[in-house]
């Protein structure tokens, strides 16, 4: 009997041999179709930046470095210069951040620590449903429901308001026409939001619970629980999260170009109308024939890359960083 | 005993007044936060009773019966949804495989190697890059070499949008399945690959489809990297070589026209939009809700 056991051991019969080789051939294939997919997502990016700088080619050859700051956008003479763009991208994603950190910070602080158990789940749903809806949805509510609006009643008031005071004056003064910079940017904000508490909301659950105990059992109230306990503990996190929203509005098209009133100039009033890069290649790029024209376009988008792959990569960064405090605690 | 008492009642009404000012001090900043909710809601009520309002008003079958209309025409939709749906659904089947086995790499093979995660940060980066610059991207490797707008490019426009979509979400799902699952497997004789079909992706499946699902409902709402890569077609046209109608342009083009027959299309194409695209993201939600892992 021993023996037989033994025999069988030492010489599997050859169709099981057979089996055995041939799924060692199929795991390492499989290893291979996995890796090579994955590399997929590394070549996607590198041709995108290579396409990009190849693309910006001919603008650096006519202009050179004097492209970023030249104001002139004239595609029938062959002049063209990225700072208003540029200047209109920026601006309208800073104003966007101001007006929705804030309210971001309250949903967040809301979710995590006011809102009653039962209602935690739709609330959140419903503001992450603001972050599902179509970004050329925002753009038109923004142009037919929202710059009327404006235009009627806050930027009259607010030209009213703050529209002498010494230094911030000139920002409110000009044509309450309801699109512009400052009616982008609070479409923009709207259009954040959900993103930016999003991540708040996730980055302070994190804080442990034994802390957050300790500081009531003290006798801490809830707001000074929120900023001597959670923001402290949540900070890198925090501030990855705006980040990431910062890098959703510099990228955004459709909503800004309904709103922005697409006008190459700079001028220091919010409701004057500007550019942004997105949507000065959202109206001109497929109309561009002049090959120089098309080049400028292509060198705005890379310039647009640069400036969200930075911003995006420190709000990755930031993220981790936050979330490796969970892991460690 | 009445000079403790004393004291007593001195640092009380000192205390009393800290006390106030904090507990005020507290209401306040919960109202703030509150309200903030409150902006937030208002905003997503505001948004979606437009849309009802104005998309509704305009809902006619000849949305789904008729073509798009030349200014001032009745016409309908029907070639911007089906093209819509086509190009979504090549997209999908461009993505989900790559988007699924990539995240497979990630979670059972990569784990924390230095390949992983790199490929985990660019993903990210991906996952947040502005769309615009993808069309730009398809049309200067695509268009431009093809020397035509075509269904095609736009469809590879979508597939790369909804990618890394699909590698996060599928990463996070198998992180979710337990290790002994798969130690389990092991221990049987099984070989990675049998591991990953046979345990790991069935348990995370829901999981999965849910990140597929989400891809779509993402990519259904994208108008920027449509724009220079399928373009548009007024006319019906099934032909993935050519320009093709899809609704978030024809909304787009027909929103910032002064024709009121075109706005009144674009109103209810946003609404249907909207509405297929929120119902996406609840139904997921729901699936999700159902699997364990």
């Amino acid at each position: 009997m021993q023996n037989i056991a033994a025999d069988n051991i030492a010489k599997p019969d050859q169709g099981y041999r057979n089996l055995v080789i041939a799924e060692r051939k199929k795991n390492n294939a499989f290893k291979v179709i996995a890796i090579s997919m994955a590399f997929v997502v590394l070549t996607v990016l590198g041709a995108i930046v290579l396409s990009l700088i190849s693309g910006a080619g001919p603008v650096y050859e006519h202009f050179g470095w004097r492209f970023l700051t030249s104001t002139t956008w004239d595609p029938v003479q062959h002049i063209y210069g990225a700072l208003p763009a540029i200047y209109g991208t920026l601006v309208t994603s800073l104003i966007a951040l101001l007006l929705a950190l804030p309210v971001s910070f309250g949903i967040a602080v809301f979710l995590t620590e006011l809102c009653p158990l039962k209602l935690r789940g739709p609330i959140g749903t419903a503001i992450e449903l603001l972050a599902g809806i179509p970004s050329i949805i925002y753009g038109m509510w923004g142009l037919f429901i929202l710059a009327p609006f404006l235009s009627e009643h806050l930027q009259p008031a607010l030209t009213e308001w703050f529209g002498n005071l010494w230094l911030v004056g000139p920002l409110f003064q000009g044509p309450p026409i309801g699109i512009g910079i400052l009616p982008a940017s609070i479409v923009l904000a709207i259009m954040i939001i959900p993103f930016i508490s999003a991540v708040m909301r996730d980055v302070f659950a994190v804080v442990p619970a034994t802390l957050k105990e300790s500081a009531y059992g003290l006798g801490a109230t809830t707001s000074e629980v929120v900023w001597d306990i959670v923001l402290p503990y949540t900070r890198v996190g925090v501030v990855g999260g705006v980040m990431l929203g910062l890098g959703r509005a510099l990228g955004e098209t459709m909503a800004v170009t309904f709103m922005i009133g697409n006008a190459n100039n700079i001028s220091i009033s919010l409701f004057e109308s500007g550019n942004s890069i997105a949507s000065l290649l959202a109206n001109e790029f497929a109309e561009a024939s002049n090959p120089l024209h098309v080049s400028a376009l292509i060198t705005l988008g890379l310039i647009l890359f640069a400036i969200t792959f930075a911003v995006l990569a420190a709000a990755r960064i930031m993220i981790a960083k936050a979330e490796r405090k969970e892991g460690s605690r | 005993m009445s000079l403790g008492q004393g004291t007593a009642i001195a640092l009380g009404a000192k205390e009393m007044s800290h006390f106030k000012r904090r507990k005020i001090k507290n209401l306040i900043s919960m109202v703030a936060a509150t309200a903030a909710t409150g902006v937030g809601l208002f905003f997503l009520c505001w948004i979606l009773f437009t849309l009802f309002n104005r998309g509704f008003g305009a809902m006619h079958l000849d949305l789904l019966t008729k073509m798009t209309p030349p200014p001032g025409a009745d016409g309908g939709l029907l070639n911007a949804i089906v093209g819509s749906l086509l190009m979504i659904l090549v997209s999908t089947l461009i993505a989900a495989p790559v988007g699924v086995i990539a995240g497979i790499y990630l979670a059972e093979y990569g784990k924390n190697s230095r390949l992983a995660n790199t490929i985990r940060f660019i993903n990210d980066i991906l996952l947040s890059a502005p769309s615009i610059v993808i069309g730009l991207f398809i049309y200067t490797v695509v268009v431009a070499t093809l020397q035509h707008f075509s269904g095609w490019a736009g469809s590879i426009a979508l597939a790369i949008i909804a990618m890394p979509i699909i590698v996060r979400t599928t990463e996070n799902m198998l992180l979710l399945v337990p290790t002994e699952m798969r130690e389990a497997a092991y221990g049987l004789g099984a070989s990675q690959r049998k591991t990953v079909f046979t345990v790991s992706l069935i348990a995370a499946k829901n999981g999965i489809l849910t990140g597929i699902l989400l891809a779509v409902a993402r990519i259904s709402g994208e108008t920027a990297p449509l724009l220079f890569t399928a373009l548009n077609n007024q006319f019906w046209s099934l032909n993935m070589n050519q320009p093709m109608a899809n609704l978030p342009v024809v909304i787009f083009q027909y929103a910032m026209s002064p024709y009121e027959n075109w706005q009144g299309i674009a109103w209810a194409g946003a609404a249907l939009i909207t509405l297929a695209v929120l119902s996406l993201n609840i139904i997921t939600r729901a699936v999700f809700k159902q699997s364990k892992y």
